[in-house]
Formats: structure tokens, C-alpha cells, sequence
């Protein structure tokens, strides 16, 4: 695998939109065709070398071609925008929409991310080691076409809206959340491993929430039949299973209502 | 003074019963003419089809339920809006575009004037600064009537002289064009949480029925001499088994004779048919009903029809047809948006995709199709897909390439995943005929500006007629064997001439043009009966004050207004 090193040099004085941070636009590419790439500026398009040194080799197609970002993308959106394949790691923060429309391969942020991390994700993997804040593997405002597949990791705490709209793949939030988890949500699933203070499941129709904290207020559209022990994310857990969300239309199959699950540690 | 002339090009103009004939158009000003001077700027058409500026009978292209369905799909825009261009605005959506993509979409493919195909009356000034905001195409808008309580009390009683100076004033408060009838009592009923879906079901309280309110205002709108015929969306749309309706409601055309000074033939003007032609009773069992209505059509003389024809795309359902976008909602559980305006009619929104995998949505897109196809009278045809319920019209040329090329719909019909049923439930399959040019500038020119009393003004390119002028890159004597062709030349104009200015040039936008707004005002004698009973009911029902109602005159500042003068 080639590497590209980035080096962010200049802080942008409004926000960048990096939309060509990805293995796909630097594969097959000299780091000085690569330094011409378009960024932008509010409505200003400007060149990539205008904010990042760039060096290195990208490789023949995107599966050979990793980015490293050596330093703080605080002010960088849409880093690994609509990615196929390779991999992206940020050594440091990241802005909104990292990850989004993503395909394949594998981004790395060390740092926090903002808002819109994996939003409408079709696959692949996205590591956070900090926080995120709200919006995580959502959709696209007005969508009905929510996250497909793929991995979100978030070793920090999420704000709230994760998964709305959510179709496939699996969330799993290390610390706690706020609110609105898997809204609307018709497949998936959202693993929480902290507490969340309420609003899960809402309108959600299918798929699996697991909370391995509290949840400070439930639903009432959620009903608890049973309890059952699993295996989650790598630990055996005593669970409490919900059904729901019960005032929400549910897909019948071989003649029997299909629910969506939330598993809520057994107290 | 601008003179242009339109040198060597095919000229197709059905009106004058010209087919292909090499010519040269002549333009002074904002009219076509005999001939110009030397002066004139020449514009080189040798090789090329010459066609008169198109229209379009049926569109939902400015309003508040068009607002709702922007406002509603942000996705509808997302990656599908392109920067702005030097000479133009910004375009955005794909749908429910913006009005300027709009405007620009319409001139590219030589589309000269759009008719808006229902106006709510209350939000009539919403829908005249949409039309102002949407450049370069002349608009009009029909107002809708089959739903509001004035009118369905008049026609409870026969009151057909009521109806008339009632339907006069709306029009003239709302600077509309003439009558639209949407789910004729089923909206109102559905405040009752019903539905009319035959023609004898009463409308709850009003007890009046579909067919009373369909006959009354086709004698109401014959009262009045209109220049459009009423514009009916009928009962039951979109419902298998629905078009022993459809030729119910049309069989009450029967007798009627049109009475106008516009050159107009029919009465009724029966629109989006592909949703009213459905057999069957189940989705299951969904099967073609085309042939039986267009057999019909075709004997029955005093009615025209537009296709609403079915794309295959991710489009937006909008219609006043409330208790329809409700029923549309549980069938596919999207996003549903729903509105009542008081005393007058509702509308509601959907999204909807139809998918060329799923076999109604393959049925659909034949059911269009056939219609264009069975059709023995071009004149009283028109394509329209009802954008944007069955495609957005920047598809139009792609449905004249189905309706031109048997080879393009097989190539279609290989693409569903279930093209044997589709062929079982269709007869499209069997059917080699392909549509002419000529017969296209029929349906798409000289037939709807007859149906929109309009025929002295678009259609056609002869002298006096307002100078519109749309050339294509087909040659009318070798036309190309490869259908995508077809698509192609008439999705970008090689030039488009409007009101005598030059707006589109190799298919890019060059002016914001001079846009118009057309209105009917129809002088009926004071009636004092129907100028209490509005005060009354604005006294009584309305959220509104009688004298904030109508359209004022800065909200359509181009207007061009035609008079008709009712004999009493």
C-alpha cells in the first residue's frame, strides 16, 4: 500500500470542503497533481497545496492508497467523501461529514469528530478514538435511505440523532449518548455501551438497538417480553428485550409481525 | 425593430399542414411575419427540423403544494445541483425543480408555454409569484372548482347561470384560465374521511355527485365560452379496475357541443389518462385498460386527452386529489404531506419511485405509452407525463423517443426484471407503430393550442402567430436509426426563439427571455344573488377578508389578459 502524507500547514479562516480527501481522487496521482485537487472556501475553490503540504505516493488504484493527515483537521469537512476503498487516518480532529456516502475501506480519526460522521455510509469501516457529536451514521436531511452497511466505532460519546433512518450496518458508541437513536429505523444495528437519556427506537420499525447502560426514558412504544443473555461486541450480557416501536407500522413475515429489538441491561 | 430568419430548416407545422417542407421562418419583432429584410440576422437551419414552440396542457410547476414538495425533499436536490452559469441563475432539484431550472429545462427542449394545472384559489397569489419567478415560458393556471362549496351548492339546484358568474369571478379574482375539476366531490368528501369513487356517490352534506358536478361545469364552462374546455382529473385515479369510471365520466360529454369564439372543439379535456385506464381488481391482477379507453376516445370527438405518461424515475406525487396521496402513503410508506384550503379543495404529496423492477410500475409505463399509441387523432393527444406524479417533464423527449421508436420501448421492456408479466398485463409489446414527426408537433404544438383556445397564438408558425421557434438537430430525411438520438435532439434545442428573442442557443440558456402571463376575464352581467352569497360566505367561512382574496396586479406583472364576452 502507498502512502500520501498530508500536512496541514494553514488554518483555513472559514471551514475547507475536502471532498477530494480521498483515496479515490489521489489514486494514480503525483503528490503535485494531487496539490491541485479543488478545495473550497465558502464559495471560493482553491487548490490543496493552498492548505496542506503534500508528499509521498498514491497507488494505482484506491485499495493501494492510504492518507495519512499528519495534524489537526478541525476546520476540514468531508474527509473520505463517497470513498470506495484504502484507508484515511486523521492523527488529530476532524470536522463534519467525515466518512459520508462512504463505500469501502477505512478511516481513522485519533482525534474528536464533529457532526455527520458516516452519514448514508454503504460500507466500510469508520474508527473514532474521541468523541463524536450528533448525527452519526444518519441520513441525508429528508431521507428515507439511511445508512446501508458498514461499521461506525466510536470510542467516545455521540450526541444525539444516531442512525435515523437507518437500513444497515452496525453503530456502536463506547460511552454514552443523548437522544433519538435509530429513528425511523428499518434494519441495522446501534450498539450503545454507556447510557442514553431516552428517545430510542422512535417510529422505528426494524432492526436491533443494544444499551449496556441505562436508559433514562423509555419509550412507551417499546413492551418488554423476556430476558435473554448475549453476546455483545465481544462480552456476555444480561439483557432485558424490548419490542417496538408499537405505534409504528410493522412488516409481516410468514404470517408474523416483525418488531424492531432493544436489549437494555438487565438491572 | 429584430428581424431573424430562419433559413432552409424542415419545417413541421400540422396547423397549416406542412410536413417537412424545406423553408425559411420569417420573425419582426415578437411575431412570425411573410418575409424580412435583407437585415436580418440569419440563422442557418439547412438539415435541421423547424418547429413552431411547444406546450404543455398539464404541469404542477408553481404553487404551494409544488413549495411543499421542495420544501419537504431536501434529497430531491442533493448532488443534483449544478453552480450557476455565467448567463444564468443556479438550478437546482430534479422533481420538484427549482423555478428557474424550470424555466430553463422547458426553453432548452423548445417549450413556449406551460399551463400550471391547479391552482388553489386561496393561494392564488402564491402560484402567480411562482410563475413570475419562473423565466422565459408564458404561464396560465386553472384554478380548481369541483370541490368548492359555492359550486357545489349552484349545481345541487342546477344553477348553472350562478355557477357561471360565480366561476367568472374566481377566475378573474384569481387571474386563472379556466376550470379544473380534481377528484370531482371526492376532496370535499374526504373532510368527511370518504372518498367519491363512483360517479353516482354522493359528496356527504352537499349531497351532490360526481356526474352532476362534472356535467355542470362542462355547461357552466360552455356558458361562459371559454377558451379552454374544463380540465378533468377524474374519480378513482390510480386505482385497478378504474377505467369503467374513466369512460363513465367521459361519456358525459356526450351531446355537448363547444361553444366559444377560440377555435376550441371539445368540451372536456380529460387529463394524466394512464392513471385513469387501469384494469384488474387487485394490484395482483393489474393489467392494461388502454385500448378500451382510447377506443372510445378516438369515436367520441368532443374530447381531448393527455397522456401522464409513467418515466421510470424517483418523483414527487402531488395532487389536490387528497384522499389519493393518502391512500398512495400506505401503500409505500414514504413521506406524506397534506393540506385542506377551506372552502375549496386539499392536496397532498408523496414521494414516489417507480422502480422498473416492480411490475405495476412496468404496467404504468405502458398504460402511457399505448395511449399515445392507440390514438387515431394526434389533434387530441397530447404528452404530458402530469409532471411530476408519473416523471418530471424534462423527460418529455424521452417519451417521444418510446412513442417514436418501437426499438426504444423493446429496449425498455428488456430492462424490467419482470417484462414477461408486464407483457401479459400490456399490449405494448405487440405494437409496431411508431409516431411521426408530424404527429409529435400534433401533440405537442397545434393539438394543445386548439385545446387551449390558444390556436391564434402557439402552435404553429404562421404569419401573425407569436414568434416561437424551436430548431432541432434531426434531419427529417434521414432521422437516425439509433432512438437515443430522438431523445437527445429534443431534450436540447439548437436554438429556441421566444416572443422573437433568441433564449436557447446549442442548448444553453443565452436570455431570461419576456415572460408572460396569461388570464381569462369573462365579462358576465352582475349577478346580485352570487355577489351576496360571496360576501356572506367571506363574512361566514373565510379566514380571509373578501377584499385581501384577489390576485393583485403586481403579482403578475406581465400579464397578457384575454377578454371574453359573455352573451347573456
Amino acid at each position: 500500500m502507498a502512502t500520501v502524507t498530508l500536512t496541514p500547514y494553514k488554518t483555513p479562516e472559514l471551514f475547507l470542503e475536502c471532498t477530494t480527501i480521498t483515496p479515490d481522487a489521489f489514486c494514480g496521482k503525483a503528490p503535485q497533481e494531487i496539490a491541485e485537487l479543488e478545495v473550497r472556501e465558502g464559495k471560493t475553490k482553491l487548490r490543496m497545496g493552498d492548505y496542506f503540504h503534500v508528499e509521498g505516493k498514491a497507488g494505482k488504484t484506491p485499495e493501494e492508497t492510504e492518507i495519512q493527515i499528519l495534524g489537526d483537521c478541525t476546520r476540514v469537512k468531508y474527509i473520505g467523501f463517497k470513498m470506495t476503498g484504502g484507508a484515511i487516518t486523521v492523527n488529530g480532529n476532524a470536522d463534519m461529514y467525515v466518512g459520508g456516502w462512504m463505500k469501502g475501506g477505512k478511516i481513522h480519526v485519533t482525534g474528536n469528530v464533529h457532526s455527520f460522521c458516516g452519514i448514508a455510509m454503504e460500507g466500510g469501516e469508520i474508527l473514532v478514538d474521541g468523541k463524536a457529536e450528533n448525527y452519526v451514521g444518519c441520513a441525508y436531511r429528508g431521507d428515507w435511505r439511511g445508512m446501508r452497511g458498514g461499521t461506525i466505532r466510536i470510542r467516545g460519546s455521540a450526541g444525539n440523532d444516531i442512525g435515523t433512518f437507518m437500513l444497515g450496518g452496525t453503530i456502536i458508541i463506547e460511552k454514552n449518548a443523548f437522544i433519538h437513536v435509530s429513528t425511523h429505523a428499518e434494519g441495522g444495528t446501534i450498539i450503545i455501551k454507556g447510557n442514553v437519556e431516552g428517545r430510542v427506537g422512535g417510529q422505528m420499525v426494524k432492526g436491533d438497538i443494544y444499551v449496556l447502560g441505562e436508559v433514562q426514558y423509555m419509550l412507551p412504544g417499546f413492551q418488554k417480553i423476556e430476558q435473554v443473555e448475549k453476546e455483545v461486541d465481544g462480552a456476555k450480557v444480561k439483557l432485558d428485550h424490548y419490542i417496538g416501536d408499537l405505534g409504528e407500522r410493522h412488516p409481516k413475515s410468514k404470517g408474523k409481525e416483525i418488531y424492531a429489538n432493544l436489549f437494555v441491561r438487565a438491572t | 425593430m429584430a428581424e431573424i430568419l430562419v433559413k432552409n430548416g424542415y419545417v413541421i407545422d400540422p396547423a397549416q399542414k406542412i410536413d417537412g417542407d424545406v423553408a425559411d421562418v420569417a420573425i419582426r419583432d415578437d411575431k412570425i411575419v411573410e418575409s424580412v429584410s435583407s437585415g436580418a440576422r440569419v440563422i442557418d437551419a439547412r438539415g435541421k427540423v423547424v418547429m413552431a414552440g411547444a406546450l404543455d396542457v398539464h404541469a404542477h410547476v408553481a404553487g404551494p403544494k409544488v413549495n411543499v414538495g421542495r420544501l419537504f425533499r431536501p434529497e430531491d436536490k442533493l448532488f443534483k445541483s449544478p453552480e450557476a452559469q455565467p448567463n444564468y441563475r443556479v438550478e437546482m432539484g430534479f422533481s420538484v425543480p427549482s423555478t428557474f431550472k424550470t424555466g430553463y429545462d422547458y426553453a432548452r427542449m423548445g417549450y413556449a408555454f406551460v399551463m400550471e394545472a391547479a391552482m388553489p384559489p386561496l393561494h392564488s397569489p402564491h402560484v402567480h409569484e411562482e410563475i413570475h419567478d419562473t423565466p422565459i415560458i408564458d404561464q396560465a393556471a386553472l384554478p380548481v372548482f369541483a370541490n368548492n362549496w359555492f359550486v357545489l351548492e349552484y349545481l345541487k339546484k342546477g344553477e348553472i347561470e350562478n355557477s357561471a358568474a360565480y366561476v367568472a369571478w374566481l377566475i378573474r379574482a384569481t387571474k386563472g384560465y379556466g376550470i379544473k375539476l380534481v377528484n370531482p366531490g371526492g376532496t370535499e368528501a374526504w373532510g368527511w374521511g370518504l372518498n367519491c369513487l363512483k360517479l353516482d356517490d354522493p359528496v356527504p352534506f352537499f349531497d351532490v355527485t360526481p356526474a352532476e358536478i362534472i356535467t355542470g361545469l362542462m355547461k357552466t364552462n360552455e356558458y361562459l365560452g371559454l377558451p379552454h374546455s374544463i380540465h378533468i382529473h377524474q374519480n378513482s385515479l390510480g386505482d385497478p379496475g378504474n377505467y369503467t369510471v374513466t369512460l363513465d365520466s367521459l361519456k358525459l360529454a356526450k351531446g355537448m357541443k363547444a361553444k366559444n369564439k377560440f377555435g376550441r372543439t371539445q368540451v372536456m379535456h380529460s387529463t394524466h389518462l394512464q392513471f385513469h385506464s387501469y384494469g384488474g381488481d387487485s394490484w395482483a391482477n393489474f393489467e392494461s385498460k388502454a385500448k378500451d379507453v382510447m377506443n372510445y376516445v378516438n369515436q367520441q370527438k368532443n374530447i381531448t386527452i393527455d397522456l401522464g405518461c409513467v418515466t421510470l424515475d424517483e418523483t414527487t406525487t402531488m395532487t389536490a386529489d387528497g384522499p389519493f396521496e393518502h391512500h398512495l402513503n400506505a401503500l409505500n410508506h414514504l413521506k406524506w404531506a397534506n393540506t385542506d384550503v377551506e372552502l375549496e379543495t386539499a392536496a397532498g404529496v408523496v414521494p414516489y419511485i417507480y422502480d422498473k423492477d416492480i411490475k405495476v410500475c412496468g404496467i404504468q409505463w405502458a398504460i402511457g405509452l399505448e395511449l399515445g399509441l392507440f390514438t387515431k387523432d394526434c389533434m387530441r393527444t397530447f404528452i404530458t407525463t402530469d409532471h411530476p406524479n408519473a416523471g418530471p417533464f424534462f423527460r418529455y423527449p424521452r417519451v417521444i423517443k418510446w412513442l417514436m421508436s418501437q426499438k426504444a420501448r423493446e429496449a425498455t421492456l428488456e430492462t424490467f426484471k419482470h417484462r414477461d408479466k408486464v407483457i401479459d398485463a400490456t399490449e405494448i409489446h405487440g405494437i409496431d407503430r411508431e409516431l411521426t414527426l408530424y404527429e409529435i408537433a400534433q401533440m405537442t404544438r397545434a393539438g394543445p393550442a386548439k385545446a387551449l383556445g390558444l390556436a391564434g397564438m402557439y402552435g404553429s408558425l404562421a404569419p401573425g402567430m407569436d414568434a416561437n421557434v424551436a430548431v432541432f438537430n434531426l434531419d427529417y430525411k434521414k432521422m437516425p436509426s439509433n432512438p437515443e438520438k430522438i431523445e437527445q435532439a429534443f431534450q436540447r434545442a439548437l436554438w429556441f426563439i421566444k416572443s422573437g428573442e433568441i433564449v436557447v442557443k446549442d442548448g444553453e440558456i443565452t436570455s431570461h427571455g419576456n415572460k408572460r402571463t396569461l388570464w381569462v376575464n369573462a365579462k358576465v352581467k352582475e349577478n346580485p344573488q352570487v355577489v351576496r352569497d360571496i360576501h356572506e360566505k367571506f363574512i361566514k367561512d373565510y379566514t380571509v377578508n373578501l377584499d385581501n382574496y384577489p390576485v393583485r396586479d403586481y403579482l403578475a406583472p406581465n400579464p397578457f389578459v384575454i377578454d371574453v364576452d359573455v352573451e347573456a
